[in-house]
């Protein structure tokens, strides 16, 4: 288990001291595949660095099974970075060596015997889909197998936690899919902690199953990844789950009252529930927005929609629309007048 | 110009080819080992030297007290801005005590040595810096301790970088060697200012110093062999 109890880190630059950690409290449980989200500036790269300690934090602890990692000495601390090792964005792969030597790498440095180590990166190679890739060079091999080396490299030393700094943001989607797949499947197969650092909603949705929002070195919103999903509350979430809806102005008619279905979890909708309320009700609702997104196979996500006319058409559509499974609904803000931004 | 021209008369040209049979053989030899042995001696002070350049800076990986950096700095670029004519007089005394003779090849290794550690400290410096900070980082999340970054992250990604600036340093102390020759070293140097300078023998000038590039070729050529072969980024 990691808890991060209040975690601060400032730096001081030339225009002064910079708060890029602001008061982080997290706890991440042995086995959770860990989102933490955020803007760039955000906090991320930091804070995982504060993890592993290649960042000193100001303030706070970080406890790695009640350890306190800020009063380990240099020696110890080695050690426990051999029990929570990390994957990069850029991969950061020894150019100059070949795969086999890269896996072998953090096996060297603890002078693993070499038939040992190098029986330990052969069975690695295959574990991460790359078993005819030993005597390559990095340079040889495309992003996505490169970072297939960084992971197998990542875990030589059998760690209990992977920390994964924006691992798959430098890899086309398809690439993304198959990193994230393995990266689960290595979850799966091991029960190893994984922390992944990220700013692609996608990313989260794929493999994680908590999830922390940062925005301005403070956590705003933390929890089980479909309900932060479902029920956003904090702007930053929304600004992230509904990217397209936080951008740009809502165009309204100027009439009517603006009701939000929220969809959490419906497994499909059976009918068309905005044409049906039309149909039924003779209501003809206007489509201000919609966002929606699959997580784990369940539908998520809200549509924004004005009911026209008065009191009474807006109750017989809360009526009709309540009897749809796993839809709620929200009434907006106040007739005709312009919502904030969502 | 008158003179320049009657030195390449036939019979000039003649004597000019008897002295390269005679003298060029042993001056070849002197000039190939004294520069040879400086580059080596300045690698071996220059390359710890370079290292430290780059770990003891504030943002490195072991950072040094500041006023120790700052002093080898200045001593650094002190040793750098003195002309290499003035700094074989310089030392002397030092070559006296090392050498016990400020006269001959041997002797002239000693102020070859003193102006080219430097030269390579700066060189191994801006070859280590080239080195992406995202590798250190990725060494040291793997706990690897301050020594093992050196040796096993910084020295071996940067081989090809190290074997190209290598080859400028052997180039540029060839050159060097040339010079020295003139203030008492031996070599190819004292042969063509002994010949072409004190004895207007232009011939034999010419003759040294197309043997000189030829032997500066032959440095750039198999450094640049080497350094692209070792290198493992290049796709072959």
């Amino acid at each position: 288990m990691i808890e991060l109890r209040n975690l601060s880190k400032r730096f001081v630059t030339a225009d002064g001291p910079v708060e890029a950690l602001n008061g982080v409290n997290l706890t991440v449980n042995d086995g959770d595949i860990y989102g933490i989200i955020g803007m760039s500036g955000a906090g991320k790269s930091t804070l995982v660095r504060c993890i592993n300690m290649l960042e000193r934090p100001t303030e706070g602890s970080v406890l790695l099974d009640g350890q306190d990692l800020g009063a380990l000495s240099k020696k110890e601390m080695q050690a426990v970075r051999r029990q929570v090792t990390m994957i990069f964005q850029s991969f950061n792969l020894l150019m100059q060596r070949t795969c086999l030597q890269n896996i072998m790498f953090p096996l060297k440095l603890i002078h693993t015997p070499r038939a040992e180590a190098e029986a330990r990166a052969k069975a690695l190679l295959k574990t991460v889909g790359l078993p005819d890739k030993a005597n390559v060079y990095p340079a040889q091999l495309s992003g996505g197998q490169q970072q297939r080396i960084a992971i197998a490299r990542a875990l030589a030393t059998n760690p209990r936690v992977l920390l994964c700094d924006e691992a798959t943001s430098a890899l086309d989607p398809k690439t993304t899919q198959s990193i994230l797949e393995l990266i689960r499947q290595i979850n799966r197969d091991t029960g190893i902690t994984v922390i992944v650092i990220t700013h692609q909603m996608s990313v989260v949705q794929e493999i994680c199953n908590r999830v922390a929002i940062l925005e301005h070195g403070a956590v705003v919103e933390e929890g089980e990844v479909s309900e932060v999903f479902s029920h956003p509350r904090a702007a930053a979430t929304k600004a992230l789950v509904f990217p397209d809806m936080a951008a740009g102005e809502i165009v309204s008619t100027g009439y009517g009252q603006r009701v939000r279905l929220i969809f959490e979890g419906s497994v499909t909708i059976d009918k068309p529930l905005i044409a049906s309320l039309a149909m039924e009700c003779g209501i003809a609702a206007n489509i201000l927005g919609a966002s929606t997104r699959t997580i784990g196979n369940r539908e998520y996500g809200y549509m924004l929609i004005e009911i026209p006319g008065g009191p009474d058409e807006l109750a017989r559509a809360l009526n009709y629309i309540g009897k749809a499974p796993n839809v709620s609904v929200q009434v907006e803000a106040e007739y005709g007048k312009k919502e904030a931004a969502v | 110009m008158n003179q320049f021209a009657m030195a390449f008369t036939p019979d000039k040209l003649e004597e000019a080819w008897h002295v390269f049979l005679t003298e060029f053989p042993l001056g070849l030899w002197e000039t190939v080992y004294v520069t040879v042995l400086s580059t080596l001696f300045a690698i071996v002070i220059g390359l710890p030297l370079g290292i430290l350049l780059v770990t003891g800076d504030e943002n490195g990986i072991r950072p040094m007290p500041k006023p120790l950096m700052k002093v080898i700095n200045v001593i650094i670029n002190f040793l750098r801005s003195v002309p290499f004519l003035i700094l074989i007089v310089m030392v002397i005394p030092l070559t006296r005590a090392i050498v016990g003779t400020s006269i001959g090849s041997v002797a002239s290794i000693v102020p070859l040595v003193v102006a080219a550690f430097p030269f390579v400290a700066r060189l191994v410096e801006s070859s280590l810096r080239e080195l992406d900070p995202n590798i250190i980082e990725m060494a040291q999340s793997m706990g690897s301790s301050t020594m093992q970054i050196i040796f096993q992250v910084m020295l071996p990604e940067s081989v090809p970088s190290l074997i190209t600036n290598f080859t400028l340093a052997i180039t540029t102390i060839l050159g060097y060697t040339a010079m020295s020759g003139a203030m008492g070293g031996g070599g190819l140097g004292k042969i063509a200012i002994n010949y072409g300078y004190s004895r207007y023998k232009y011939a034999v000038l010419y003759l040294a110093v197309i043997v000189l590039v030829l032997l500066v070729q032959l440095f750039q050529t198999v450094g640049t062999r080497l350094a692209t072969r070792l290198d493992k980024r290049i796709k072959k």
